[in-house]
């Protein structure tokens, strides 16, 4: 198969060339936080670290990392590198707890994180005859207007439908044609229980071949079942507001591990406890540095997300380095009765199952009680109270396997859940600790 | 001639859904002539045969409940001892697994709904030894 590309030179820059063009980014980036940004220059003193000293890509890790607490202190503005004239654009990122984190860019950033995201439709395939359906949130959260942008260079017809309402979601996707939707896996799965229920099947009725899915983590048993259910390719998509927002990493046509865009950002994977650096191949934390933005550069960012580099070249012919699928975030691990359990692992299990619906919730109370609700698939219901029990025993016996300790399991008819059409909240943790 | 059809409905273990189920049969003037429900620790399963069963199909599921049709053999049984063992043991000598039956009267009869992944094989077994396989029509007529 032959890809198609938006910027062939950078794309597949040899190894050599793209890391000569980091080290001067990343050199240039550093010399002028040093000059405008105070908090830096505070923790370039602290460290007796002058710029000069950056002679080769492994001296990153003489740099400090910022994290999401430091972007919460120096909220709103503290770590701007612009006058205040020179900012084109404010996103902020959802806390679910106290202040957001401000996220600031120049309308050379805006532009940047578009041809971004061009270059990420442009290698699944999408040309000017795709229709775009958006059905991401609008506003402050980064989500929708960095994809919208994006898709607008490259020539598609954008439907800036954002989330929720899917009567009409459905209208446009009959009326307009869409072809491809950017959309959260958990309104995928809704979506696609809502025309089973309209007895619609998107192969025959509706135009939609492409779907663009990030902003929660989701499992490859999900992708499965999303592109089996709406009649789709699945394209993984990795992003998050500090970095931009999406596009940030995006899987080729190959499907296999996300593209992160190193001309534009620095990766590393770290050990979360110890910040140590762990080789390709090796899960850990990314941490990212950005090289191309002016009004808030970051440097060695805590992203919080677990992940690996995908060892050796892509048949695609892209040298930029893949992600693997993010297995989690730092922040969403449980700990059940001393167990470590990341919900990825849960919804690995329950997706698998043919007859688990799309939606499902973990709800932790009592002293250290998991109970996990989930939805059964409409198709699965044949009237026997017999295979209600035998597939709720299955759902223990594998959860048991997987995460090593024994959950309590409801079946819920389909529909029963709170259906969610932004982020999902799949967790409930109401444990007296 | 076609099997009797019953509804089987899914819902939680909690507190009104048997109310709602029945309310909605209530409010499109269906009719319930037998009803079983099986419940586990947290779900449960409530069968029933009513008059119009294709409408309450969809009037359950236009309500948003899960709902499946199930097609079961119906038969009537001679109301004396004994009654009940012949027809056990024309489907067990036939090797038809009974999954769940439940009894129920009708006109002053007695009759025996059967749900079997055999029902091909128990309606033959039954016809063959002289049972009376009974139709939706007779089952509903008063």
């Amino acid at each position: 198969m032959t890809s198609s590309f938006w910027d062939r030179e950078v794309e597949t820059l040899a190894r050599p060339a793209l890391e000569r063009l980091q080290l001067r980014r990343l050199q240039a980036v550093v010399r002028r936080v040093a000059r405008q940004v105070p908090f830096y220059q505070q923790q370039f003193a602290e460290r007796g670290l002058k710029p000069a000293q950056l002679r080769s890509l492994e001296d990153v890790r003489r740099l400090p990392f910022t994290t999401g607490a430091d972007l919460r202190t120096t909220y709103p503005k503290g770590l701007v590198a612009l006058p205040a004239n020179r900012l084109a654009r404010l996103h902020t990122s959802s806390g679910t707890t106290g202040k957001p984190k401000a996220l600031f860019f120049s309308r050379r950033d805006v532009d940047n994180a578009a041809e971004l995201i061009a270059r990420c439709l442009v290698m699944t395939g999408v040309t000017p005859d795709d229709i775009l359906q958006n059905m991401m949130t609008y506003g402050l959260f980064t989500g929708a207007l960095v994809m919208h942008y994006g898709a607008e260079k490259v020539g598609c017809l954008v439907i800036p439908a954002g989330p929720g309402n899917t009567e009409k979601q459905l209208l446009l996707m009959q009326d307009f044609r869409s072809t491809a939707l950017h959309i959260t896996p958990s309104y995928a799965l809704y979506l696609a229980s809502y025309l089973e229920g309209k007895g619609l099947d998107p192969r025959r009725d509706l135009a939609i071949r492409k779907a663009f899915i990030g902003a929660e983590p989701y499992t490859e048993e999900t992708r499965r079942k999303i592109e089996q259910a709406l009649g789709v390719d699945v394209y993984n998509s990795y992003g998050l507001s500090e970095m931009n927002g999406p596009g940030i990493a995006f899987e080729c046509e190959q499907q296999h591990g996300m593209h992160l865009w190193e001309d534009n950002y620095i990766l590393e994977i770290v050990d979360p406890q110890t910040g140590a650096p762990r080789p390709d191949g090796q899960q850990g934390e990314l941490v990212l540095t950005t090289l191309c933005r002016e009004a808030m550069p970051l440097l060695r960012y805590r992203t919080r997300d677990i992940t690996a580099v995908i060892p050796g070249p892509c048949p695609c012919g892209r040298t930029h380095r893949r992600l693997s699928r993010i297995t989690g975030r730092t922040d969403d691990m449980l700990i059940v009765r001393g167990v470590n359990i990341y919900p990825q692992q849960i919804e690995q299990v329950l997706m698998s199952l043919p007859q688990v619906g799309s939606n499902y919730q973990i709800i932790l109370d009592g002293l250290d009680d998991m109970t996990i609700k989930v939805e059964l698939a409409k198709s699965a219901f044949d009237g026997q109270m017999e295979h209600l029990v035998q597939l709720q025993t299955e759902i223990i016996n594998r959860l048991r396997a997987e995460i090593l300790t024994k959950p309590k399991v409801e079946l819920v008819p389909p529909g029963t859940l709170p259906i969610s059409e932004g982020k999902a909240k799949r967790v409930l943790d109401h444990r007296s600790l | 001639m076609s099997n009797v059809k019953i509804l089987a409905v899914f819902a939680e273990n909690k507190l009104g859904q048997l109310a709602r189920i029945t309310r909605i049969l209530a409010d499109a003037n269906i009719d319930i002539r037998w009803m079983t429900i099986a419940t586990s620790d947290t779900f449960g399963v409530c069968k029933c045969l009513v008059d119009q069963c294709e409408r309450a199909f969809q009037e359950l599921q236009q309500h948003g409940l899960t709902v499946s049709l199930l097609e079961v053999l119906a038969v009537e049984v001679e109301d004396r001892p004994g009654g009940m063992y012949a027809v056990a043991d024309c489907l067990a000598k036939h090797q038809v697994n009974v999954e769940n039956s439940s009894g129920f009267t009708f006109n002053r009869r007695a009759g025996l709904l059967i749900e079997t992944k055999d029902l091909d094989r128990g309606r033959l077994a039954l016809e063959k030894n002289r049972f009376h396989l009974l139709t939706a029509e007779e089952l509903l007529s008063r």
